[in-house]
């Protein structure tokens, strides 16, 4: 039973990074149609840059947010450089576009930072709190209840803000958003930008747990993807539904089954439920029209 | 015979019924139009004949044989073909091959053939370019054969798609507003275009605004209005129906509609 | 046939292809020049394969070498463990592989591209993971030998032989693409690419379609895979890795999507490159992504098709 309880809450606070990763996939998707590949880096330049800007020297919190900012920029300039030049081009092209960002961010951060796995110190400190017999660090809760607040604030954006009205309406229907006066390109920059700072975010926060390094996005890029497809793509609770079951199914199996393909859990829900339920268990049906 | 037949066809889209309980019976060798205003759901309609909707409600048949919600290449392989409202161009291929590619379902040769290039690929290429180069001269677009087809004008792509849906030998063909765009010089090349297919034993559906053609060309005539049937009938019993000139018509087609049989 | 004839002729680009494979070693100063031409082949094969699937059926695949590993790892597996001939596996690899393409292919290919792309990505990251953890199998990551290719008594060994195996291999499947690409079934893909939707509604099984370049871009990069481990004498799990199958891709958008002829001209940059600078191993990932970023936003037709199209305005 202990043994359960620390699966469930080691798979849930992992979730909780898949869904933020999912929920930044399903931003960016509403706005633009765009899968972008390079959504796991996002939480790969949150960590490492926050651990190479406070090896500089600088206090942890500023360190952090520094992190974001840069972050936020390079998903800014991710699409107003990369992909919105390609706009008019075929969905190959968009998502090799994405893909080549993954890959050269990677590299990128091979090179200016280093191939080493870096960690983070947690914030209430590693003494493992004890709850049922499961030894539970308080990170944990630092992840989960960020993940919460983080999904709180977008669901305040979207439904309280005009911006959050303009992304609504973009995702809706683009045309009939710039009819009214809406600057799409304007509004899919700023999904960009609030995804790579949400992935920023949770990198900074996991990387206690989990520990960072140059390629733990591509990962990270597979799983959110996963659950953004099992909570149906283009539905936010969704996203963070799918991340959170996979977290769980991913830390159930590595517990009872075999550790070793931990990572090809998430794989394998994607082929599930694109053979079974493509749409996911919170999609809508989008006929195409001619 | 009745080649097509559609009883309580009914989709909707978001809380909107486009297309609400039509049903329409088209004879062989008919050319049947389809005339409304915008949003009326004429393409609607004609995406759901086509098999690229799936009805909510109702059923299609096609020479007899229930059809409802077949994919639109398994309608093909039963005759049944057609152009689009937005041009639907491989404009990275020449003119010829696109009419090629309109051959597609009497092409017989395997995968393993076509990697060997065996004689009966080169024979069965050889075939495909004489039938398609036919098609391309029917309607009048012989000599643009070789050139990429994303460099032809719009009317030329226009009567492109239709010697593309030609080439696959129909028994049914759908025609989405293909003289929209079209001057009055190509709109009666069109008219001449499809008087002959349809003298080759081939049902005509035409989805049309410009009511000149429609009058000048059609058996009968369907009118939609938001999404269901609200007259049908010869040319002139439609031009006279109170309802449809008052709501549809206006004055201005009127006109047309009165000219058009001078 | 008059000269005349040949240049006109289908058969030009093939037989400029198996020309320079045959002139080629004259220029040749040492052995290693060889092996690298060798590699040149092999890896142009593969993105033959590959560039049918992305070029003309305009799908992604982002775990492509996995089927490299699935070919690889047939012809080490195979005789290691079984005791059976490595032509005889290397023809297994290619069946498996391609078994494998199509279960994984047919429901994917029918659902828009993106899922292919996903679905290949976590493919391909599985085929590594398994091959890293079956250590019993596969050696682990620290990978395992290959054993000499022998066919009736002679034996397949040196730059040199191996050269003419990849280089023949290479024309012959240069040929059979480009026999594809002028059949019903390649005009049937160029439409699929163009619209998706006119080509189902001509009658193209376009989810069919789809399926079988797949399982065909699949057995390429197998025989690849076996002849690269062939070669080697030597395989690890990274011949099936992400970053190898993000070669692949830049190699077909650096020669041209959709030019089979490209594909050689890729190949030939990005294998070439690494043997040239020396620091490009560093420097790997962050290259490899930025070509592939920077082609496909200015230069999305790639060198060859470029080229052909400036040469076309020039002549004009």
């Amino acid at each position: 039973m202990a043994e359960l309880l620390q699966f469930v809450f080691s798979g849930l606070t992992v979730g909780a990074i898949y869904a933020l990763v999912a929920l930044g996939f399903t931003l960016i998707y509403n706005a633009s149609d765009i899968i972008n590949f390079a959504q796991g880096e996002f939480v790969m330049l949150g960590g490492m840059t926050t651990v190479f800007v406070a090896l500089a020297g600088v206090p942890l919190p500023l360190a952090a947010l520094i992190a974001v900012i840069v972050t936020t920029a390079v998903g800014f300039a991710l699409h107003r450089f990369a992909i919105d030049p390609a706009r008019g081009a075929s969905p190959v092209a968009a998502i090799m576009i994405t893909i080549g960002a993954s890959v050269f961010l990677r590299g990128l951060a091979q090179i200016v930072f280093d191939k080493r796995f870096h960690s983070l110190p947690p914030l209430f400190g590693s003494d493992p709190i004890q709850i049922g017999g499961a030894a539970i660090l308080p990170q944990s809760f630092v992840v989960l209840g960020g993940a919460a607040i983080i999904v709180v604030l977008l669901r305040l954006l979207v439904d309280r803000t005009m911006l959050g009205k303009a992304v609504i309406a973009t995702a809706a229907n683009r045309l009939a958003a710039r009819l009214i006066g809406v600057n799409t390109r304007h509004i899919v920059d700023f999904s960009f930008a609030v995804s790579a700072a949400i992935g920023a975010i949770a990198g900074i926060l996991v990387t206690p747990i989990t520990l960072t390094s140059y390629d733990v996005g591509t990962l990270l890029a597979l799983k959110g993807f996963a659950a953004a497809m099992l909570g149906g793509i283009g539905s936010a609770p969704g996203a963070v539904i799918g991340g959170l079951l996979i977290g769980m199914t991913e830390a159930l199996s590595a517990g009872y089954l075999s550790s070793n393909y931990k990572d090809a859990v998430a794989f394998l829900i994607i082929l599930v439920v694109l053979v079974a339920m493509p749409h996911g268990l919170l999609g809508r049906v989008k006929v195409e029209r001619v | 015979m009745t080649m097509l037949e559609a009883e309580r066809l009914a989709i909707t889209f978001g809380g909107v019924r486009a297309i609400d309980g039509v049903n329409i019976s088209i004879a062989s060798g008919q050319v049947f139009s389809i005339i409304g205003p915008n949003g009326s759901g004429k393409t609607t309609l004609l995406n759901l004949v086509s098999g690229i909707y799936t009805p909510h409600d109702g059923s299609i048949r096609l020479a007899g044989t229930t059809v409802t919600g077949l994919a639109p290449d398994q309608l093909a392989r039963r005759g049944l073909s057609r152009t689009f409202q937005n041009l639907q161009i491989f404009s990275r291929m020449t003119a010829l091959e696109n009419v090629m590619v309109g051959r597609h379902r009497h092409e017989r040769t395997g995968i393993l053939a076509d990697l060997l290039h065996l004689p009966s690929v080169k024979r069965q290429n050889e075939a495909t370019a004489e039938a398609a180069r036919a098609a391309l001269a029917r309607v009048g677009l012989a000599d643009a054969a070789f050139r990429p087809a994303g460099s032809l004008a719009y009317g030329a792509l226009k009567r492109l798609e239709i010697a593309r849906a030609l080439a696959s030998e129909p028994t049914l063909l759908l025609l989405d507003e293909p003289a929209a765009g079209c001057n009055p010089v190509e709109t009666r090349e069109l008219d001449q275009v499809i008087r002959a297919v349809v003298k080759e034993g081939v049902t005509v559906v035409l989805v049309e605004h410009d009511m000149r053609l429609v009058m000048n060309i059609s058996d009968r005539v369907h009118v939609l209005a938001r999404g269901r049937t609200l007259a049908e009938g010869t040319p002139q019993e439609v031009r006279a129906n109170a309802e449809v000139i008052e709501a549809y018509l206006g004055a201005h087609g009127l006109r047309e509609a009165a000219h058009a049989l001078d | 046939m008059s000269v005349r004839a040949l240049l006109q002729s289908r058969w030009l680009p093939a037989v400029a292809v198996a020309a320079i494979v045959v002139v080629l070693p004259l220029l040749f100063p040492s052995m290693y020049y060889y092996r690298v031409a060798a590699l040149v082949f092999i890896f142009a094969l593969a993105v033959v394969g590959l560039n049918l699937l992305m070029g003309f059926a305009g799908q992604v695949s982002l775990g492509h070498a996995g089927f490299l590993g699935i070919g690889a790892y047939a012809v080490a597996i195979g005789p290691v463990h079984l005791g059976l001939p490595s032509w005889l596996c290397l023809l297994a690899g290619a069946a498996i592989s391609g078994a494998v393409a199509f279960m994984v292919g047919r429901p994917i290919l029918r659902l828009k591209g993106h899922y292919l792309a996903v679905a290949t990505l976590g493919f391909g990251l599985l085929v590594a993971i398994v091959l890293t953890n079956e250590a019993g199998w596969t050696g682990g990551p620290d990978g395992m030998n290959v054993p000499t290719l022998a066919l009736f008594g002679w034996r397949a060994r040196g730059s040199g032989t191996w050269y003419w195996i990849a280089g023949l291999t290479f024309v012959v499947g240069f040929l059979l693409a480009r026999n594809l690409m002028e059949s019903p079934t390649g005009r049937a893909l160029q439409a699929i690419h163009d619209s998706e939707i006119a080509a189902c509604v001509l009658g193209i099984d376009v989810a069919s379609k789809k399926l079988t370049i797949f399982i065909i871009s699949a057995v390429y990069a197998s025989v690849a895979g076996s002849y690269l481990a062939l070669f080697n004498g030597l395989v690890t799990p990274d011949v099936a890795g992400f970053l190898r199958s993000i070669e692949l891709v830049a190699m077909v958008v650096l020669g041209g999507m959709g030019s089979i002829f490209g594909s050689l001209v890729g190949a030939v940059v990005l294998v070439v490159l690494p043997q040239v600078l020396t620091i490009f191993h560093e420097y790997e990932q962050a290259l490899l992504g930025l070509i592939v970023m920077v082609f496909m936003i200015f230069l999305r037709r790639g060198i060859v098709p470029s080229l052909a199209a400036s040469f076309a305005g020039w002549r004009k």
